[in-house]
């Protein structure tokens, strides 16, 4: 393998890059170019709808894992520590805090403009409004616009809710954005977008369902991570998203006529011996450190719940453009952390049958309730209910002080070896059957 | 009023709820339905012959052993606690269950509970963060309804308007007697401690309205009397304590080292609308719908964009003459935590001294914070 100092990129990846670096000038030109600037949350994102209006989308979440990986968070969480945030609370906002004290610098240095609005479309994590209360603070004036999008505390998305959702788009959330972009929203725009947008999930899903083979043609956690962003950011709705998941499937799918293992950082994965599938979000601030423990010890992922955060599509939901604003409520709602426990338990323990998964893992993180209360009880029903090996390590989303190398490589490796010695006894189960 | 406060007490911390549950005994028709911090629109469930139960965790009254296991470290006790009372049966023979839409561990909880069966009905109580009365208030109303329709398939008790207005009326009451507690305790602390004060409060979580209506009653009457003595004590308002309790000993503590607590947020559900609703409408659903969205008292678990907490922080500061704040948060309280630094400004701002420290609901040494509070109140006497 190669020094993993270089890593080996896709040419997908290298089309993202590129997406991703013209994204950021465009918003560094913004200002200059009299383009406004809108703030707002991945999970429940009204993409389609700042861009039907010539805007650019900025979201902090996004900013602050890329912060993680760039060893930057560390700094800037406790710059906002020494401003009174408690060591205790979510590490997304301090380090998003952190980094505005330190003059709003974005991942590729450049200046992050500053927001005309604030677009609070608050699905499934209760501190994206409390991030927003902070952030209106520090950037007094600027219009502010609330979505709130309620629980599938029952399991299902009520009529009720839907109309509750369209009503605020209706009437609070776009008037707002029309008065800060200058422009009534043209709805057949926001139909074409949500055309591409439901393409490019068509797409996607497919990438994700490529794991099913054996061996699966991608990781669809560590790289998932990687190939969910144009659809769960700044480009679902858009042509170059569509042509981005067209290109991926056509190397996943080469990969898997090929019989070929996942691309990792330091080249292709040369056997598969452990199929899992993770709940919970990765850790940013030593990522390749943590995929490394995977890919050497055979390991792939081969679902995984937090590339869900930006939408279910492979349970079936679909941007409509003939139902524009019922349909992104629907999406909103749909996200995965705004399922209720019951459903994600569900959900688990429907990939790890649908997937043929050999072992369940969570990746418990401090700073985020929203993932880990309750992921105990959870890990105990998926056991029961798939009779598989459960693994629990935890970490964090970008404080580095709660990545402990050792005690997770340790953890993780032993946890590989139980998963290994139960496929010994299965394969004799088999003969003596 | 010793044995009435000795009363409080035994009920505030009575974790099997022996009260509520002989006073569904008495009747098939009768209902419980417990519900988390903060706030719960109590009169609903009064109205559909049920005893609303506030479930406010277990303090240090109780050992953790199960509930440990369902939690990592790093989030708060509270939840904990209410796991263990549910695997211990101490919440048998309840009803029900509402958690409040307080942050993402109780909502999660609402899925435990569902996951373990809990309660013919569990529901996460979504409050909406929209305050338009055709959007939001349209929303609530629903969540509302469809509460009710949850009560109405256990006891098959149609709610009528007099029940909701007759229930309505004794919730008034219920906080205007709150109200009136808190008033006299502003103009003399030393008549009651602020533990007994919390005690007093408490217990009417956990007993019927009307009976508590007339312990408040007694108390207000009592209070009349001028008893105890007057200490040189500096005067506080708590903050950040309205999910997690603090243990009692915390609150003595911070009055032993020389502050009176002339405000708090511990049971905030209790005091949450300021005010009276209505009570002799057509349709006292629309007037607690109204009150929701217009009368809500600040907290952190309301998005408060446009009026924002720290402003009412403040004001509440002045309208108790109170010297400082002290922020007393659960450790790993999202809300509480994430609003803090806001509410610090806004207090530094405005000149007002604060110190802040992080309390678990089973905290057993309060050396340390006796200290802080001891000389918070020493150097406010000293150079304020």
């Amino acid at each position: 393998m190669s020094n993993p100092k270089d890593a080996i990129k896709e040419k997908s990846m290298v089309i993202q890059k590129e997406m991703l670096a013209n994204l950021f000038t465009e918003l560094s030109n913004a200002k200059a170019n009299g383009k406004k600037v809108v703030y707002t949350f991945v999970p429940g994102n009204l993409t389609e709808l700042i861009l039907a209006m010539d805007m650019l989308p900025v979201y902090p979440e996004i900013n602050a894992l890329q912060s993680g990986m760039r060893k930057k968070s560390g700094g800037y969480i406790k710059d906002a520590e020494k401003m009174g945030f408690s060591e205790d609370v979510c590490t997304y906002v301090k380090c998003d805090i952190g980094m505005m004290l330190n003059g709003n610098i974005g991942p590729t240095g450049e200046k992050l403009p500053e927001p005309d609005l604030l677009l609070l479309s608050y699905t499934g994590c209760f501190t994206f409004l409390k991030w927003f209360e902070n952030l209106e603070r520090l950037y007094p004036g600027v219009e502010i616009a609330m979505l709130h999008t309620p629980y599938q505390e029952d399991g299902v998305i009520t009529e009720e809710q839907i109309r509750y959702m369209v009503k605020q788009l209706e009437q609070d959330v776009i008037p707002k954005m029309e008065k800060v972009a200058g422009k009534k929203l043209d709805y057949d725009r926001l139909s074409k977008m949500l055309d591409n947008a439901a393409k490019a999930e068509d797409l996607w899903v497919k990438v994700l369902e490529a794991a099913k083979n054996r061996p699966s043609p991608i990781d669809s956690y560590f790289a998932g991570v990687y190939y969910m962003g144009p659809l769960n950011t700044a480009f679902r709705g858009t042509e170059e998203a569509v042509q981005y998941y067209e290109e991926l499937l056509h190397e996943v799918t080469e990969r898997m006529e090929q019989g070929l293992c996942p691309v990792t950082p330091e080249g292709e994965m040369k056997e598969e011996k452990f199929r899992l599938v993770v709940e919970g979000p990765p850790n940013w601030t030593n990522f390749r450190e943590f995929w490394k423990i995977f890919y050497d010890m055979g390991a792939v992922i081969v679902a995984s719940t937090y590339t869900k955060v930006g939408g279910l599509y492979d349970q079936g939901f679909r941007h409509e453009p003939g139902k524009p604003l019922d349909s992104l409520a629907k999406y909103c709602m749909g996200c995965y952390t705004n399922l209720n426990l019951p459903q994600r338990v569900d959900l688990i323990e429907h990939y790890i049958k649908e997937y043929k998964a050999d072992g369940f893992l969570i990746n418990s993180i401090k700073s985020c309730n929203s993932f880990s209360a309750g992921q105990l009880l959870m890990m105990r029903e998926v056991e029961q209910r798939c009779g598989i090996p459960v693994g629990f390590i935890e970490s964090d989303l970008v404080d580095p002080r709660y990545f402990s190398y050792a005690n997770i490589k340790n953890r993780l490796e032993s946890y590989f070896q139980m998963l290994g010695q139960r496929k010994v006894i299965l394969a004799q189960e088999e003969v003596g059957a | 009023m010793t044995s009435l406060l000795d009363e409080c007490k035994s009920l505030a911390f009575d974790l099997n709820f022996s009260y509520a549950k002989q006073w569904k005994a008495k009747s098939k028709f009768r209902l419980l339905v417990g519900y988390l911090p903060i706030y719960i629109p109590r009169e609903i469930i009064h109205a559909a012959n049920g005893l609303p139960v506030g479930i406010m965790g277990v303090g240090d009254r109780k050992q953790i052993i199960k509930g440990d296991a369902y939690y990592q470290s790093y989030i708060c006790h509270l939840p904990r606690g209410i796991i263990e009372m549910a695997l211990d049966n101490n919440l048998d023979n309840f009803d029900g269950f509402l958690f409040p839409s307080i942050c993402d561990c109780v909502r999660n909880l609402s899925g435990m509970f569902k996951l373990a069966k809990k309660g013919k009905f569990m529901r996460y109580f979504d409050y909406p963060q929209n305050f338009e009365k055709h959007i939001g208030g349209t929303f609530y109303r629903e969540l509302l309804e469809t509460v009710i329709g949850d009560m109405f398939q256990i006891n098959d008790w149609k709610i009528t308007t007099s029940h909701l207005n007759d229930a309505i009326a004794l919730y008034n009451r219920n906080r205007d007697l709150i109200e009136t507690v808190y008033n006299i305790r502003d103009e003399f602390p030393w008549r009651l401690s602020a533990v007994d004060v919390y005690h007093i409060i408490r217990a009417g979580m956990v007993i019927n309205v009307e009976k508590h209506n007339e312990m408040l009653e007694e108390i207000v009457d009592l209070m009349q009397y001028d008893f105890g003595e007057p200490m040189d004590n500096i005067r506080v308002v708590i903050s950040g304590s309205f999910c997690e309790q603090p243990p009692i000993g915390l609150i003595k503590s911070i009055e032993m080292a020389g502050c009176y607590i002339v405000d708090d947020d511990f049971m905030l559900g209790s005091r949450w609308i300021q005010g009276k609703i209505r009570s002799t409408t057509p349709d006292p659903l629309n007037e607690l719908v109204d009150a929701f969205l217009t009368k809500s008292g600040p907290s952190s678990a309301i998005y408060d964009v446009g009026n924002p907490k720290s402003a009412r922080l403040v004001a509440q500061v002045r309208k108790r003459h109170a010297d400082g704040v002290v922020f007393c948060a659960a450790s790993f309280c999202d809300p509480a935590l994430l609003d803090r630094p806001d509410l610090q400004k806004a207090c530094d701002d405005a000149g007002i001294a604060h110190i802040n420290f992080q309390f678990h609901e089973n905290t057993g040494q309060f050396k340390v914070i006796k200290e802080q509070a001891g000389t918070f109140s020493d150097s406010i006497k000293l150079w304020v």
